[in-house]
Formats: C-alpha cells, sequence, structure tokens
C-alpha cells in the first residue's frame, strides 16, 4: 500500500473509487480489454487498496484508448477511464519515463500519419 | 400567581452527558413563578410521570415545563400524565433539551447554557398558556383505496371483511395492476393469474366493496375522518351498467391494430376492448385514439352487433363526490423506460426484451400463447441472457439509486421456467450480487443454479450488438475469471428497475402527505409506523411506498386495511385544539390568511359591527373552521394586521420565548 502515490491518484483523477460496486461493466464494455493486463475494474480497485505501484509498472494504462466508455457506462459514476489517466500521469511525470523519445519518431513516419497525432502523442506519452 | 413545576430529565446520559441537568434544574427553579423544580434520570417512566403527578398535587401547580426529547417523541406522554393529575393538559410545555442540545453539542459548559435558555423560554411561554378542550369530529365509515392492483384488492377486501364499505379508484379499465400481466410467482411458481383472479371476483361480488374502474382521484378536500374525494370516472363509451361482456363488439370491431398495452405492446387489440379475459369487471372500453367512430364518425360496428345497447358514443367524463373517513394510497409500481441505456440496444433490437415483457411472452394467455419465440421471428430461442441491476443502484443521472428488490427473484424464476420447458436452452444470468432475503428465496436461487443449471456469472453486460445473423452479440464481463467474453444470444432479457407510477407526485400533493426523492410514499416512522403516511388518515399500501415483491405487498396491504379498520372503527375522532382563530376587531378582511391556508380551513364572512359612534356598520371578516384548521400556523405569520393568532402558540407566547431567550 503506497498512501502518497494512492492520494497522489485521488488527487489528479478526482474520482472516489469507494462509489464502486463492483458490477464489472467498465471492463465489460471495455474495447482494449484483450491488451490490458490489469483491466478497468482492476484499476478502480486496486486504486482503492493502494497498489498503484503494480498499475504503475504493467504499462496496461497506454493501452487505453481514452474512448470514455467505462465512464459513459458505469452506474455509480465512479469514471474508471479518469483513474487511467491519473496513473499514466503518474508513470510519465516521474524522471527519465518518458514513454515517447523525439529520436524515435521519424521511423513512425508513414504519409497517412496527420501532424497532431504526434503533437498528441507527445503530450500523453511525455512529461 | 402562576405555580410552575420544572422537570429536567437525565435521559439516562443521553442527555446528561452533555448537559449539567442539575445545573439546569437549579437555575430554572429560580425562574419567577417557579416554585418546584427537579431532575430525574427518566422522566417518562412510570416512576417519572409518577414525580409529576404528585408534584402537580402536592404544589398545587398552573403550570410544568419538561426539559426533555423533542415534543414528537413524549408531548403526549405528558400531557397525558398531567391530566391524570387534574391538570388541562395543555398546559405542560417541553424545552428540547435533547435533539436541539445535548446531541449536537460537545462542550458541557455551553450545552449546559443553551438548555437553560431553552427552559427559560418554555417557561416564559408557560406563564401565558390557557387550558384549550380538544373537540371531536364524527368519523365517515367509509374507506377509499387508491389503486386495484393485488395491494388495492387486499386492502379491500380485509376493510369490507371488517364491515365497513371502501371504493376502489382503478385508472385502468380493470383492476388486477401487475400481477394480473405476471405468469408465475417465486418461489412456490404458482400461476399468478390462478391465485389472483378469485380475489379480483371476490372483490367485485362483495357487496362492501364498489369499483371505480377506469377512474381516477381529481380533488381531496378535508381531513382525517372526513374527507371529501371527487372522482373522474373517465368516458369509456360504454354504459357500465349494460355491458354483459360477451365481447361480440371486439371480434367485429375493424381496427385491429392497436398496441396492446396488457401485452406490453407485443401484439395488437382492437379498438373496443376487454383488457383481458378475466378482466373485473368485465365490460368493453373504448380507445378514443383509435375508434373510427369517434375519430370521424365513420364506422358504428360495435354499436350495431351489441345485443343490449350498451355502446354509447356520446359518453363524456364524469365526476362523482363521495365521503371517506379512511384513504389508503396502493398506486403500485412500473417498470422504468429503458431508451437511455443504448448499449443495450433495447430500442433498436425487437429481441431485447425487458423481464415484464418476458412474462407476457410466456404467459399462456400472452402474444405467443405461452410458447417462448423470439418476438423478431418467432422462432425459438437457445441461448438467453439476462442482465440484472438494469437501472437499479445507480449513482448516474439515467438510474435509479435504490435496489429494485424483486429482480434478483424473478430473474432466478424465468430461468429456471425457461430450462424447466427448454432444456436445450442456455441460460447465463449477470449479476452484480445475488439478493435472495426471504423465506425459501435463496433455496429458490440455488435451485436455478445447482438443479436447472442456470450459468451465473459475476459480472456485467457492457454492450448488445444485434448482428446481422439474427443473433445478438453480448459483451460482458466475468470478473471471478477476469475475462471479458462474448456470447452469440438469441434474447436478452433486461432486468429493468422499478418506480413509483407516475400518478404517485399529484395525488401526493392532493393528499397533502410526503414523498422521497424517488417519489415512494414515505411513511410515518420507518419502523413503528410503516403503513400510515405522516398525514392523518392516509394510509400505505404496496409498492406506492417502496420496491415489493407480492407476499410483502399482500401483508402490508392487510397491515393499511387494520390501521384503516381502526379508524373506522371510531364514531369520532379528537381533534387538535391548537388551531387558528382571527380577532374580528382586528381583520380588516384582506384575504391574506386565506390564500396561504393549505388545507382551505379560512372563510370569509360579512358581519355587522357596533362602531363607536353607535352606528352599525357591515365589516368582511375572517373565519375559521376549527375542524379543517390542522395549526400550522402560516395564517398567523400571514395577517398583517395581528389578527390571526394560534391556540397554544399565540403571537405574545411566541414572544415570550423570544424575550426569554435574548434576555
Amino acid at each position: 500500500m503506497n498512501n502518497y502515490l494512492r492520494e497522489q491518484v485521488l488527487l489528479t483523477s478526482g474520482v472516489n473509487v469507494l462509489k464502486c460496486m463492483r458490477c464489472g461493466k467498465c471492463t465489460a464494455t471495455c474495447p482494449a480489454f484483450d491488451e490490458m493486463d490489469y483491466h478497468p475494474h482492476q484499476f478502480v480497485y486496486m486504486v482503492e487498496k493502494g497498489d498503484i505501484e503494480a498499475l504503475m509498472k504493467s504499462g496496461s494504462f497506454y493501452k487505453c484508448l481514452t474512448c470514455f466508455a467505462c465512464v459513459e457506462r458505469c452506474p455509480r459514476d465512479v469514471e474508471p477511464a479518469k483513474i487511467v489517466e491519473a496513473i499514466r500521469l503518474s508513470e510519465v511525470r516521474q524522471q527519465g519515463k518518458n514513454h515517447l523519445v523525439p529520436d524515435s519518431i521519424p521511423d513512425m513516419l508513414d504519409e497517412d500519419l496527420p501532424q497532431q497525432a504526434i503533437v498528441t502523442a507527445f503530450r500523453k506519452y511525455t512529461k | 400567581m402562576q405555580r410552575i413545576g420544572v422537570f429536567v430529565c437525565h435521559c439516562g446520559t443521553n442527555i446528561a452527558a452533555t448537559v449539567d441537568v442539575k445545573a439546569v434544574a437549579e437555575a430554572l427553579g429560580h425562574e419567577p413563578g417557579v416554585v418546584i423544580s427537579q431532575d430525574y434520570q427518566y422522566m417518562c417512566s412510570e416512576s417519572g410521570q409518577n414525580l409529576v403527578k404528585d408534584a402537580i398535587k402536592e404544589h398545587n401547580l398552573s403550570g410544568i415545563v419538561v426539559c426533555s426529547c423533542s415534543p414528537r417523541m413524549h408531548e403526549n406522554t405528558f400531557r397525558k400524565a398531567a391530566a391524570a393529575a387534574g391538570l388541562n393538559p395543555y398546559l405542560v410545555e417541553i424545552a428540547n433539551i435533547r435533539e436541539q442540545c445535548s446531541w449536537i453539542h460537545r462542550e458541557i459548559a455551553t450545552a449546559t447554557e443553551k438548555a437553560i435558555v431553552l427552559g427559560k423560554a418554555a417557561v416564559a411561554k408557560v406563564h401565558l398558556n390557557a387550558p384549550l378542550t380538544a373537540g371531536e369530529s364524527p368519523v365517515v365509515k367509509r374507506a377509499l383505496v387508491i389503486g386495484g392492483g393485488i395491494a388495492g384488492i387486499q386492502t379491500a377486501l380485509d376493510i369490507a371483511e371488517a364491515g365497513f364499505d371502501v371504493d376502489i379508484v382503478e385508472k385502468e379499465p380493470t383492476i388486477g395492476g401487475k400481477m394480473a400481466q405476471i405468469d408465475k410467482t417465486f418461489p412456490t411458481l404458482d400461476c399468478a393469474a390462478c391465485i389472483l383472479t378469485p380475489k379480483m371476483v371476490e372483490a367485485a361480488q362483495n357487496e362492501k366493496i364498489h369499483i371505480h374502474s377506469y377512474s381516477e382521484v381529481a380533488d381531496v378536500k378535508g381531513f382525517v375522518g372526513n374527507f371529501t374525494v371527487t372522482i373522474r370516472k373517465k368516458a369509456r363509451f360504454v354504459d357500465e351498467t349494460k355491458c354483459t361482456g360477451c365481447g361480440l363488439c371486439t371480434e367485429k370491431c375493424p381496427m385491429k391494430k392497436v398496441p396492446n398495452e396488457f401485452n406490453l405492446g407485443l401484439d395488437n387489440r382492437t379498438a373496443v376492448y376487454i383488457p383481458f379475459a378475466q378482466a373485473v369487471p368485465k365490460v368493453a372500453a373504448i380507445d378514443p385514439n383509435y375508434c373510427l367512430m369517434l375519430k370521424n364518425g365513420k364506422c358504428g360496428i360495435c354499436s350495431k352487433v351489441c345485443s343490449v345497447g350498451a355502446i354509447d358514443y356520446k359518453q363524456q367524463d364524469r365526476l362523482i363526490e363521495e365521503k371517506y373517513g379512511a384513504i389508503v394510497v396502493a398506486t403500485g409500481f412500473n417498470p422504468i423506460k429503458l431508451d437511455r441505456y443504448d448499449e443495450f440496444a433495447y430500442n433498436t433490437c425487437p429481441d431485447v426484451v425487458t423481464s415484464l415483457e418476458l412474462e407476457r411472452l410466456m404467459n399462456a394467455a400472452g402474444p405467443n400463447g405461452g410458447t417462448l419465440l423470439r418476438p423478431s421471428d418467432k422462432t425459438h430461442p437457445h441461448k438467453i441472457v439476462f442482465v440484472q441491476c438494469v437501472g437499479s443502484r445507480c449513482d448516474d443521472s439515467k438510474g435509479k439509486s435504490y435496489c429494485s428488490k424483486i429482480c434478483c427473484m424473478y430473474t432466478a424464476k424465468h430461468a429456471m421456467l425457461i430450462r424447466e420447458k427448454y432444456p436445450d436452452t442456455e441460460v447465463y444470468v449477470f449479476y452484480i450480487d445475488v439478493r435472495a432475503p426471504g423465506k425459501n428465496f435463496d433455496e429458490f436461487y440455488r435451485r436455478a443454479v445447482e438443479q436447472y443449471n442456470v450459468h451465473y456469472i459475476k459480472g456485467m453486460v457492457g454492450k448488445v450488438t444485434p448482428l446481422s445473423s439474427g443473433k445478438i452479440d453480448v459483451q460482458a464481463s466475468d470478473l471471478l475469471s477476469n475475462e471479458q467474453l462474448h456470447i452469440d444470444a438469441d434474447m436478452v432479457v433486461l432486468a429493468a428497475a422499478i418506480e413509483p407510477d407516475k400518478s404517485a407526485r399529484p395525488l401526493a400533493t392532493m393528499l397533502t402527505t410526503q414523498m422521497d426523492t424517488n417519489d415512494f410514499f414515505t411513511e410515518a416512522h420507518p419502523k413503528l409506523r410503516p403503513v400510515e403516511s405522516a398525514t392523518a388518515g392516509i394510509f400505505l399500501s404496496g409498492a406506492c411506498q417502496g420496491p415489493k415483491d407480492i407476499p410483502e405487498t399482500v401483508a402490508q396491504a392487510s397491515a393499511a386495511a387494520a390501521k384503516a379498520i381502526g379508524l373506522l372503527c371510531k364514531n369520532s375522532i379528537t381533534c387538535n385544539p391548537c388551531v387558528a382563530h382571527s380577532d374580528e376587531l382586528m381583520c380588516n378582511g384582506c384575504s391574506a390568511c386565506e390564500k396561504v391556508c393549505p388545507y382551505g380551513a379560512i372563510t370569509y364572512q360579512d358581519k355587522e359591527f357596533r362602531m363607536p359612534d353607535k352606528t352599525t356598520a357591515v365589516r368582511r371578516v375572517a373565519s375559521v373552521n376549527p375542524a379543517v384548521c390542522q395549526g400550522c400556523g402560516a395564517c398567523t405569520v400571514a395577517c398583517p394586521s395581528g389578527a390571526m393568532d394560534l391556540n397554544g402558540f399565540s403571537n405574545s407566547q411566541i414572544m415570550a420565548e423570544v424575550d426569554a431567550i435574548c434576555k
């Protein structure tokens, strides 16, 4: 249990994890389910328990499409996607944890890739 | 000279732990007029009451102040004690030093100070108390039951059994309510119609019960024991006294494409219709939205075929007025609309149905004659997915915050019945928790799992997608194995949350009863007065008060009947003497009080007055009907000339209290 990280995540996400009634509709609705080691309902539950480091280590949060289907459909208004987002921030805001480095960009470029996507990716994956 | 006694209660440690009761008794003993001031551990106990009674006799007290809990709790106790000792009960004042002092404060010093101030205010008030005598008002020996479902029917039967006349007002053309639409009942699986319809017939044949079907309550006036209710008998365009229910008109009616609300729109009925075969009263009604004759004056076939001449296209809504001593509300429930749950595809896929629709699909009198078929292509479904808690236990804007209570059990029932009748059909139930607290309920649910092999999966359905193959893709979570499932189902059944009937809120306004934020009627006390509303003479029966299954509804219906009978047995009831009265010499006839009175207790009349110059003048002055006045005090505040005053809470008494507090 890492209380500091837990408070940090709760603060940045603004989510009250105690509202969750463990129905699993977030996970039922998630289109990125197969890509993730930890699933939306686990994010909520593990934050409640304070098990934040495991979530940060897993990298599952990089698989979230931020489609917000879980937020839209959660019957308790818990907003799991905001938790996932807060975990991502906790990870990339650490020293040297940028998920995207400028040098790797040229390899990814293709002519269909809009420039906006690169800007967005930098916003999302770097400090 | 006043002789006042003060009695300070410890309430165990409830008050004494936060308020120095000895100091309070000591301080109040020095107030003017106080001749005795004492404290005691439990003033409401018999020995505590005896203390009060003895003091009244010994010191010849002219008024008493009890510093204790809220007057809602024990005012009556001490009034009775005073009366027993020969003191007028309205010479008793309560200073609330528990709810308004000890329970809400922490520091002994400040709490004690406040308790003393509250006590002083009560002493100041009791100086001005006048002895009051409660009047009596007669009780009309007739009850009204609003709603003719199983709750209303049971209540009416019980009241009639006790020998009182009772009217049922039902807004649909037949009584029976939701139970008439249900196929089988849990946990015994007996047929709902087989146990309900005998009760419907019993109600119809009982000479004490008068059924006003296709009718609504239009207005309620009066008060406990003496309500005057206006009932709107909606035009059904069929003379109830002539129609024999032969059904010939419904056979011949050419307008056959009217959605049948009894089968929840799953099939059609005719414009002139009898809701179902066992309807009570078995009288046809014409739907003016579809009848060709009523819409454009061309048809009239039903009138031609009716051998008794019961069809009357000129019928109008009729208002009747009746007096009642007691009113029982039994307005029931409805499943919520699922329009806003796009993820379950309820609006786009006909094979996604609600549980009540499934009841009709499985019912022998339903659209498929009891054979379970998919509504879209009338084929036999081989895989059915049930989704629990659709709209229940929600904290979002779409659903209800409460548990609808009945869904776990009826879903287990549906799953079991399907597996029993169609063993080749696989049944999945997605649940959050299975809530089965009730006699033989958990055993019933376990039977569904163990004996009938229903697949109960802990998780929720996230998305339902109708496929071009006719199958339905159900994307769901299985939380115990941490998987996301895709089930290719043939049908999906949604356990929609239930909500109070829409007619409940306007009715609550008419009855001046309280509702909670979900529009369920609020009981007078959640534990000790569960079938009474806070408004005297109004009782609650069935799901209008909260989600309930049939056994609970029937139990509450009989309980409400018992309470109503208890009231109807009395020849008269004691009125509250704390009512308003106007000083005619001060009244300027402005009508301000009449406008604010929520009970319609104030009228104006022209009266002759002798003026100072010995002439006679006619002035318009207010007059209060003490039988109707509830003593709310709104008029006393509204009156600009100070003419309105409330017995027991007079303007001078309130000012004396304020002065005592501010001193």
